[in-house]
């Protein structure tokens, strides 16, 4: 299978109209000029098959689950499929020293060529040996498999941002890709899991254009993360006429009213969900009645809590009590200085009298 | 710090540091004040019919008669503003939800779009009433730092406010964390500068009122 793409498209049944058509609406969805969906499909279906090497640390699967499982049968996992996924510990037959092997020789026969998917972070701490894999640390595994990428893409919000292991108080050090990387171009595919389109949509822009796709100031692809969950929300109008559930099962929820209330992150996260959904346009969490929980963006664990309305405090109010009686404390001393200087002055009053008038 | 980070520091750490210094600020100002005490009036009270503390505390809510003719950018500006801040502060939604999470009250919120006009109406008056603060050479005169300075902390929540609402200038989460922030240094500041109004305000009116009323005139 190591011929142009089109070639095992074709073999897999996968007629030139669909795969026409797949690419035209990548290109719409990424907000591409409408002629970029027949570049984006010469250039694909010319593309031989890249060579990609997919590294795992501190991570949970999950990103590598949703990647393979919600779009297996759609034409976004038959592309998946067409490059040539090097190493990846989960996917690959081989394991041991035989993928170790496959790794070595990925990165020798690539170099400068391929690309490096990372998900999880990578931990710091007692000189990485929080994660290891075939007894190398993880930074070590990086920074080598890095120095011969063309471009690294961080999947998931581990990788890019760092993640749940790095949520306070972070016991292993862990810091994303970008962290560690400063002399390669990175992609951040952020979130817990990240959407797979979002995936194969910068994996195509790579094959057609050669270069990555225009970047948000977190390095993640303006396409999909350049408006929030909120403002793309189906019951955004809700939120507007101010028509919110107030517990999970109420009228307001069995409505569909907006869940701001509920602790909904939508305001502040930008994803594409609202647009793309999930499990192939299923649905997506707000639809199945659940706010946002912010997983694309950094820190998102130590927001403040997932049930907490973006307009509330983040903790609860602790120096509330303290201040109250420091400052009523504060008050009465005054209060009494103050009277302590009447008195004073009282005391100090001297009367003046006819006698004193005639000196 | 990126702008959840700070956001989620304006949300906790520094409205904590800022409602410790409000609450601290606020008694420490009315334990003050009130304790201060006034001197015991000797002479027989008069008494006049509407001379007293309660009908002084309603009654300088309304202009004296010629006074809208007179200054009419104070009156009308001001009430304009002052009602515009109590509708945004009170009646936008997740105002209400903040102070719910803080006391246990709550009301049914208003429109966002309602807000929205009364917002944009609010900062429209204060900028009357602030360029005419400026072009008047009495009010000009008059004016000291904590004039400009209050004008200023009060006005900014608004706007970041409304910024943040209309995804303006700055990503919407930067904004928001912004207008919490501003919002803090208005709490901060309140209890220090004649900001401190909203507390003593029906408190001085009844006082003056009260005094007036023992000498049988109603003010």
């Amino acid at each position: 299978m190591q011929g142009p793409l089109i070639d095992t498209l074709a073999r897999q049944g996968i007629t030139r109209r669909t795969f026409l058509k797949y690419c035209t609406t990548l290109a719409s969805m990424m907000a591409l000029p409408p002629a970029a969906g027949l570049a984006m499909a010469e250039a694909m279906a010319a593309a031989r098959r890249p060579s990609v090497i997919w590294l795992p640390f501190q991570e949970c699967t999950g990103c590598t689950e949703s990647i393979t499982r919600s779009h297996s049968p759609t034409l976004e996992g038959m592309i998946f499929d067409m490059i040539s996924l090097d190493y990846q510990e989960t996917l690959m037959a081989a394991a041991g020293h035989q993928a170790e092997e496959a790794l070595q020789a990925a990165m020798k026969e690539n170099a400068g060529k391929y690309l490096l998917i990372v998900d999880g972070s990578i931990p710091l701490d007692m000189d990485g040996a929080y994660s290891c894999i075939g007894g190398r640390s993880n930074v070590e595994i990086l920074k080598e498999a890095a120095a011969g990428a063309a471009a690294i893409v961080a999947m998931g919000s581990c990788a890019a941002f760092g993640g749940i292991p790095k949520a306070n108080p972070n016991p292993t050090g862990a810091v994303s890709v970008s962290d560690i990387i400063k002399d390669k171009p990175i992609v951040n595919i952020p979130g817990c899991p990240p959407i797979p389109v979002v995936m194969t949509g910068v994996l195509a822009h790579y094959l057609t254009f050669g270069s990555l796709p225009e970047l948000d100031d977190k390095g993640r692809p303006k396409a999909f993360f350049g408006e929030t969950i909120h403002d793309r929300c189906y019951r955004r109008p809700f939120y507007d006429q101010g028509k919110f559930a107030k517990t999970f099962d109420d009228e307001g929820a069995r409505m569909g009213w907006c869940l701001f209330e509920l602790g909904c992150k939508g305001p502040v996260t930008y994803n594409a969900c609202a647009t793309v959904k999930w499990n192939g346009g299923t649905s997506w969490p707000v639809e199945s009645g659940h706010g946002c929980l912010g997983c694309s963006e950094p820190d998102f664990w130590d927001a403040g809590g997932f049930y907490k309305a973006l307009s509330v405090p983040a903790d609860p109010l602790e120096f509330g009590a303290a201040a109250a009686v420091v400052g009523a404390g504060a008050g009465v001393a005054v209060s009494f200085a103050n009277r302590a200087k009447k008195r004073a002055a009282k005391a100090a009053h001297q009367t003046t009298t006819l006698a004193d008038l005639e000196k | 710090m990126n702008e959840l980070q700070f956001l989620t520091w304006v949300r906790g750490p520094g409205l904590d540091i800022a409602v410790g210094i409000f609450v601290l600020g606020v008694l420490w100002r009315l334990f003050e004040i009130y304790s201060l005490g006034r001197k015991k009036d000797l002479a027989a009270p008069r008494h006049a019919a509407g001379a007293s503390g309660l009908h002084t505390v309603f009654r300088r809510s309304i202009p004296p008669p010629g006074g809208v003719k007179r200054s009419p950018v104070s009156y009308i500006g001001g009430y304009i503003f002052h009602i515009g801040l109590a509708i945004v502060v009170f009646g936008f939604a997740p105002h209400i939800l903040l102070i719910k999470n803080l006391t246990g009250l709550s009301w049914p919120g208003l429109p966002s779009q309602f807000i929205d006009l009364a917002a944009v109406v609010t900062m429209a008056a204060m900028v009357v009433v602030l360029v005419d603060r400026i072009n008047k050479p009495v009010k000009r005169f008059l004016s000291t730092f904590g004039d400009w300075f209050t004008w200023t902390v009060t006005f900014l929540p608004v706007l970041t406010g409304w910024l943040a609402v209309q995804h303006l200038l700055l990503p919407y989460t930067t904004m928001l964390a912004l207008h919490i922030l501003s919002v803090e240094i208005l709490l901060i500041v309140l209890p220090f500068t004649k900001l401190f109004h909203a507390f003593t305000l029906f408190g001085s009116r009844w006082y003056n009122g009260k005094v007036n009323g023992q000498r049988g005139v109603p003010v």
